[in-house]
Order: structure tokens, then C-alpha cells, then sequence
């Protein structure tokens, strides 16, 4: 199939994620992720070429609801469960020109 | 009491709603230090909800099919106001400001919240050890684990702290915690039941269900939660028939097959394996016809389920970034903030998970693993369409084994998921397929046989199902 997962690999997939992983983690993951990608490696002996893929059980596509207006959540009660918020909106730290 | 006997009895005016409650909060009291079913146990609100059916019922009017029935509710399902953890530290305490649909209608049909029951972290685990506020025990054996990820659902139907319980099951963890606990669990159709308000782990693969101590209390709540709904546009478009009037069809005539690749797994238990054997033998008994049938497919459906589920949950995982709920732990910057935040959050199968499954959808990487795991996904399509042509169910183990010990898989991540190889062919070809208690094994503990049929076939399933339960030994 591909290539054994490095510690390179491993390091580059949680910056994708977003996952700030220890040094801990990195090298635990690089192990248990190649030993689970090793048993997925049964898949590769498999010429699916000619199979379609399928992405979802129910042949559902463009499921069209009314187009009424109905309330959404009130905001307070939304923003009273996030983190920080100002001026009845969600607060986050800089974004523009951040380091 | 059955589910089914406290809503007549509560109905009638025979037994109050209350009394039922207290006598389940009872045994709560007594064993929930020791097995530890829930996140959050609701006794006043529960008290609450309990003295108003009795006062519907003195009014002369009717509460519901479920009037004063004690239910309990996997913590990954929302419910307004109450706190829902999913498990995982980045989500204590959060307040769902709406209720899930499936919970909705539990609490219209006279339904009584005991609690959020404990699963491991957004449902990721065989085990329930997962959660980030500590492992669920198996009521029959407390050095045991009650499986998972539903597995506070099913302790808790197990020892009695409620009825009935609602559960989620994304590759088996409905049916296989109901196995290792000795109570039914359901896996429905993919559709059957909305998925509003259910937190998402994999949503091609995620089902709501019931676990109960009978068939016909599984089937009564079945039959409250399933049928369309608009906020739910995976969900069924009709609306469905219902499946306790016609629980006692019984099996003469029906073609039932013995799923080999299934049932001769490796790991599998020979008291596991025998009380397979031991179903198809009291269905054949009564009037069914049984034969060996193959899937051949379904060999590799835990490689393609170890790649679908994680890709879907990294993407559906994405949402915690510690902006609009849940923790944040803050920093300089926002990506900084994101990272830290899912960081500490975070344990370490969903960190695992959340790893594979951007590996598998990255750059490079997406033919030979994602793409791959979905056609795999039309095969096994494939299989089971060509045996649902020669026979109406089909049986197999739910787990290989009966409940293992606490921590014996915690360290192999692998082996933990081998444990949902005989469950997870069913959430890729979104059949339904329900797990049934059918004797003992090693230790005295509790043997399921799992019950699997086609799409939107509940109605021939629960009947087989009620015909194992009668002759379970």
C-alpha cells in the first residue's frame, strides 16, 4: 500500500488536525498508527478498480425541506455556553497579523 | 417489571409513576458507586417528571406508551439544559441549548430520564473505559467491562437503574454492550431513527437504538423513536410500520442463515460459537429454515471500517476548536488556540482517531486507504444484497467473547477493536441488526447472538429475536 508512517508524517497529520501533540504522543502514534495502517493493508490486495465507492447507505441526494421560516436558538442562550464572548458575539484571539 | 408492564400498570391507575421510580432509584442508590452507569444521575428532575404522569393519569388523560417508564440516555444524546459530555473533557459542562429528537419523543410518550449514561469518549471505544470520567463496570462481574461505547446504557438496563435505555451504534455499540451486560440492544435500520441531537461521530454509519431487558420492551421503544423527521434529512421519508403487534409471528417457513465468515472469526470463544449453533438449532425447532451462508466480503469490513469512521469522525471532530462551546484553553493566536484547546480536550482513542482519519483523507493517501475502504463498502453491498436473496435474517455472534477484564485491551488498540468485528459489517451496509442474550459462557457471563437483517427488515427481525428469547436456555 504506502509507505510506513514516519515520525515526519505523524507531525505533519496533527498540524492538519490541529492536535498540539506531545513528544509523547509523536512517537507513540508513529508506532500504533503503522501497526493499524498494516492491518488495513489486507485492503490492498483487493482490485476494486471496476467497484464504484460508497460514500453512504441511503441513495439520498438534494433531500429538499419546506422553505418556512422558523425560529433559530435564542442567542443568548448559545453564547452563555461559549468560552468568551463580547458584544453578543463569539470572543477568539487574533487573527489578523497573528505571530 | 418490564417496560411494557409499568407503562400498563402506570396507565391504568394500578402502580404510580413514582413508586416505579423510587423502586429503580433504589437499586441506583445501592450499585451505582460500584458500577458507575452514569455521567449525571437526574433523581429530582426524574421526580419530577414521575409525579406529572401520575397527575395526567388522575386527570383521565393518557401519558403515553411509555407513562412512567425509567429510561436512561447515552451522554452523547442532547437533552435541553442538561449537561452533555459525549465522555470527553472538552464538552463538561456544556448545556445543549435543543433537545434530540429520539429524546424528544421518549419524553412525549410519558418517559422518565434517570439519567446520562456513561460511553467511552464521542463513542469511540469497545469498552466504556474511554470516558474521560472514569470506566463503567459489568453489573455481573465489577473486574469486567460492560463493553461499549453504550456501555453505561446497557450496566445500567443490566442492574436495574432503569428500564430501558437509548444508545447510540456507529460499529457495534449498541449490540455489543447489550451482549457482554446479557440485555437486548438494536441496532435499527440507518434511517430508521433521527440522528438530530445525537452527537455525530460517524454520520454515514451512526444509528440511535434501545436497549431493554425483553424483546417487546425493545420493540415498544423502538417503536416511539423510529419514523421520519424534518430535521433530519438522512432519516426516513415514510413513515414506518410498527413492530410490537407483530412481534409473535413466529419463524415457520423463514430462511434464516448462519453467517460463516462471521462465526468462525478468529477469537472467537467456543461457548460463543456453541450458543450460535444452539439459536439455529431452536429456530430450526421452531419451523425456520437454516443453512451456512457466506459474505465473503465482510473479512475486510473492519479494515474499511478503521479508515470510513475515523475520516468521518475527523471531519465531524473538527467542530470542538474551542470557539463557540466546550473548553478553550487560550494562546497568542487562534491556530494556537485550536491546537491547545483539542489538545487538552481530547483523550487519547479520539486524538488516535481523529490521527487516522485525516491520514487517511490527506494528500496522497486518499485512493490507497479512503477511497478503497468505500468500495469495499459496495462489496460487501454486494454480498449481502446476493444472501438476503435466499434468506429473510441471518444469525452470527455479537461479540467474539463474553465481557473481558478492565484494562486487559486498554494498551492495543487493535485488539480493542477486533472486539466489534462481527457488528461493524451492518453499520457499512446500513441494515438493521439486533443483539440477543442466548446463554452463558466463561465466568458465567452473559452470550449474545446477534439477529442481522436487510434494510428496513425490523418487523422479521424482532420476530426471530422473539423466538430466541423464548428458548434461550
Amino acid at each position: 500500500m504506502a509507505e510506513p508512517i514516519t515520525r515526519a508524517d505523524v507531525e505533519h497529520i496533527a498540524r492538519l488536525a490541529r492536535l498540539a501533540l506531545t513528544e509523547d504522543e509523536i512517537a507513540r502514534f508513529t508506532g500504533e498508527l503503522g501497526a493499524i495502517l498494516d492491518h488495513a493493508a489486507d485492503l490492498a490486495a483487493l482490485d476494486l478498480a471496476d467497484v464504484e465507492p460508497t460514500a453512504h447507505p441511503l441513495p439520498l441526494t438534494n433531500v429538499m425541506r419546506a422553505d418556512t421560516i422558523r425560529p433559530s436558538l435564542p442567542r443568548e442562550e448559545v453564547l452563555a455556553e461559549a468560552p468568551a464572548v463580547e458584544d453578543g458575539r463569539f470572543r477568539v484571539p487574533r487573527i489578523l497579523d497573528a505571530p | 417489571m418490564t417496560a411494557v408492564e409499568i407503562a400498563a400498570a402506570v396507565r391504568s391507575g394500578q402502580r404510580s409513576a413514582r413508586d416505579v421510580l423510587e423502586e429503580h432509584l433504589t437499586r441506583l442508590d445501592a450499585r451505582e458507586p460500584e458500577v458507575h452507569a452514569f455521567t449525571l444521575v437526574l433523581a429530582d428532575e426524574a421526580r419530577q417528571a414521575a409525579d406529572t404522569v401520575d397527575a395526567t393519569v388522575s386527570r383521565g388523560d393518557d401519558p403515553g406508551p411509555l407513562a412512567g417508564v425509567p429510561i436512561a440516555l447515552k451522554d452523547n444524546l442532547c437533552l435541553r439544559g442538561t449537561a452533555t459530555t459525549c465522555g470527553s473533557r472538552i464538552l463538561e459542562g456544556w448545556h445543549p441549548p435543543y433537545t434530540a429528537t429520539s429524546v424528544e419523543r421518549v419524553l412525549a410518550a410519558g418517559g422518565i430520564v434517570v439519567g446520562k449514561a456513561n460511553c467511552d469518549e464521542f463513542a469511540m471505544g469497545s469498552s466504556t473505559e474511554n470516558s474521560a470520567f472514569g470506566p463503567t463496570r459489568n453489573p455481573h462481574d465489577l473486574t469486567r467491562v460492560p463493553g461499549g461505547s453504550s456501555g453505561g446504557s446497557a450496566a445500567a438496563v443490566a442492574a436495574g437503574f432503569a428500564a430501558i435505555a437509548l444508545g447510540s451504534d456507529t460499529g457495534g455499540s449498541i449490540r455489543q454492550p447489550a451482549a457482554l451486560c446479557g440485555v437486548v440492544g438494536v441496532k435499527p435500520t440507518y434511517g430508521l431513527v433521527s440522528r438530530y441531537g445525537l452527537i455525530a461521530f460517524a454520520s454515514s454509519l451512526d444509528q440511535v437504538g434501545p436497549f431493554a431487558t425483553t424483546i417487546a420492551d425493545a420493540a415498544l421503544l423502538l417503536d416511539v423513536i423510529a419514523g421520519p423527521d424534518p430535521l433530519d434529512s438522512t432519516s426516513t421519508r415514510d413513515p414506518v410500520p410498527a413492530v410490537s403487534p407483530l412481534l409473535h409471528g413466529g419463524v415457520e417457513g423463514l430462511r434464516v442463515g448462519v453467517v460463516e465468515e462471521l462465526t468462525d472469526v478468529d477469537g472467537i470463544q467456543p461457548e460463543v460459537k456453541a450458543a450460535v449453533d444452539s439459536a439455529a438449532g431452536a429456530l430450526e425447532r421452531a419451523g425456520a429454515e437454516v443453512e451456512r451462508v457466506s459474505v465473503p466480503s465482510s473479512r475486510y469490513a473492519l479494515s474499511a471500517y478503521y479508515l470510513i469512521a475515523p475520516a468521518e469522525a475527523s471531519s465531524n471532530l473538527a467542530r470542538y476548536d474551542g470557539v463557540r462551546y466546550g473548553l478553550r484553553v487560550d494562546a497568542e493566536d487562534v491556530a494556537t488556540m485550536n491546537a491547545q484547546t483539542r489538545e487538552a480536550g481530547f483523550g487519547p482513542e479520539v486524538k488516535r482517531r481523529i490521527m487516522l482519519g485525516t491520514y487517511a483523507l490527506s494528500a496522497g493517501y486518499y485512493d490507497a486507504y479512503y477511497a478503497k475502504a468505500q468500495r469495499v463498502r459496495t462489496l460487501l453491498l454486494r454480498d449481502f444484497a446476493r444472501v438476503y436473496e435466499r434468506c429473510d435474517v441471518l444469525l452470527a455472534p455479537t461479540s467474539p467473547t463474553v465481557a473481558f477484564g478492565i484494562g486487559a485491551k486498554t494498551a492495543d488498540p487493535l485488539a480493542m477493536y477486533l472486539s466489534d468485528v462481527c457488528t461493524i459489517p451492518t453499520n457499512l451496509t446500513g441494515h438493521a441488526a439486533m443483539s440477543v442474550p442466548f446463554g452463558h459462557g466463561d465466568g458465567g457471563l452473559p452470550i449474545g447472538v446477534q439477529v442481522l437483517a436487510p434494510a428496513l427488515g425490523e418487523t422479521v427481525m424482532f420476530r426471530v429475536a422473539a423466538v430466541l428469547e423464548a428458548a434461550a436456555p
